[in-house]
């Protein structure tokens, strides 16, 4: 699929009325442009399967079936919505469809099925590491295994705290609609938020002393925790 | 931990979530402020909590497997070019292979005649099948003039005496095509003859009772009541 040079990279007003005049050529019947609309949302769209489906191939066929929707659907969107909120919705749902259709939920810990806040979720969590910490500088970002090791402590986390976090704090959802993408409540988006955070943070503290941050490679075949 | 009169540590963990949202009113958030600068513990959690939500909300944590942008954007395309497809065929000048103009009639009075055919099919099967015996169903070679006995209670007709009459208190006398006018079923005993002539064209068999007699009295009896 080709088209004119539209890509989104651009943030802030200029590249919303860019996405807007997209989105209308778009439904006017431009359907070639479709892919530059989505094009910059890729990367949201398939962190949000992956963290449901937690399979790199499930998650990538989920994330083309749910954009092969959003370019179905797309007469249907409405200037009001976000379109990275309304792609990333059409994503989740895609997801949880297929994961119900799989079964998984059913193999999973019966504590991972509970949809609302049970007693583990209101308890108080309590951090385990009281070290001093310093500012990581996002520089660490730009080494592979830095983001290798996050996501590997973020895949430790029970299903119901990483979606939450997933879309709250890596797509940039705001509560509200994390709650509608989840079908779950807003009081539970916090308090699922604040453990998967503090639980991160726990994981984080025992890296900082494994060396994950600092500038002396990760030793192989070592656990951070 | 420090002694705080108004918050504990607890307290701060609960909230410290709400806190790095900006989603704590003014008192709250002087409250926490206070205690992070007189409580370490809380002051290193609240800095890995930020490190948390400042790493992972970082696009650079939202990988994608090598190729995926090309792949979406194949499978696009192709969605794409089924649609221009179907517009083809659907917009497409008269072509004679498809819809004529006699196919295009055809199609709907097809349509039209197997709907009535099956209306038909179900009408045969249901309306003129009513639950009754088909003993009862086929009394053509009674003679309409005959006087038979009718009783409350029951929808068969008997002959005069019949054992069978439901409900002998209350017998009257009508022609069988009063009878069967009003409704009323022959009795499948003492109408056997005109019954089973009707049926095979055999002479009546003076055969003794069967199950399906008893039962074709009941089902009509119950019917009447």
């Amino acid at each position: 699929m080709s088209g004119p040079d539209l890509a989104l990279n651009n943030p802030g007003q200029a590249g919303d009325t860019r996405e807007r005049d997209l989105i209308s050529r778009v439904q006017a019947g431009q359907h070639e442009l479709f892919y530059e609309l989505v094009r910059p949302y890729e990367r949201r769209i398939y962190a949000a399967a992956l963290a449901i489906l937690r399979n790199e191939p499930d998650a990538e066929d989920a994330a083309q079936e749910a954009m092969l929707k959003a370019f179905k659907n797309i007469g249907q969107f409405r200037a009001e919505a976000r379109f990275s909120t309304w792609l990333i919705q059409i994503t989740v749902n895609e997801s949880l469809m297929r994961r119900r259709r799989e079964r998984t939920v059913a193999m999973e810990p019966i504590d991972n099925r509970r949809d609302g806040a049970g007693p583990g979720e209101e308890s108080d969590y309590a951090p385990r590491d009281f070290a001093d910490w310093r500012e990581i500088p996002s520089e660490t970002l730009e080494r592979k295994e830095v983001r290798q090791r996050l996501a590997e402590a973020l895949s430790t986390l029970d299903r119901k705290y990483r979606e939450v976090f997933v879309m709250r704090d890596m797509e940039h959802l705001n509560i509200q609609e994390t709650a509608e993408a989840l079908g779950i409540s807003v009081a539970s988006v916090k308090t699922r938020l604040l453990r998967a955070r503090l639980m991160l943070r726990d994981l984080l503290a025992a890296g900082w002393k494994q060396g994950w941050f600092s500038r002396v490679p990760f030793e192989k075949g070592t656990k951070p925790w | 931990m420090v002694n705080h009169d108004l918050l504990n540590c607890q307290e701060v963990w609960r909230e410290i979530s709400n806190y790095v949202d900006g989603d704590v009113d003014a008192s709250l958030r002087t409250r926490m402020d206070e205690h992070f600068h007189a409580c370490a513990h809380c002051a290193s959690v609240l800095a890995g909590v930020k490190n948390v939500v400042q790493l992972y909300g970082d696009e650079r944590m939202l990988e994608v497997p090598a190729g995926f942008g090309e792949r979406l954007e194949k499978r696009l395309g192709q969605k794409l070019e089924h649609t221009l497809d179907e517009r083809r065929v659907w917009n497409a000048a008269p072509m004679p292979s498809r819809w004529s103009s006699w196919s295009a009639w055809l199609m709907p009075v097809a349509a039209v005649a197997l709907f009535v055919g099956a209306l038909a099919l179900v009408d045969t099967l249901t309306f003129h099948n009513p639950a009754k015996s088909v003993m009862a169903e086929r009394g053509h070679n009674i003679p309409p003039d005959m006087l038979v006995v009718v009783s409350d209670g029951s929808k068969v007709f008997h002959v005069a005496g019949c054992p069978f009459i439901h409900d002998k208190a209350t017998e009257r006398t009508i022609t069988a095509r009063q009878a069967m006018r009003d409704g009323y079923v022959p009795c499948s005993r003492c109408m056997r003859k005109y019954l089973t002539a009707s049926l095979t064209g055999q002479p009546p068999i003076d055969s003794a009772n069967s199950d399906s007699d008893e039962d074709q009295e009941e089902v009509v009896s119950a019917a009447g009541h």
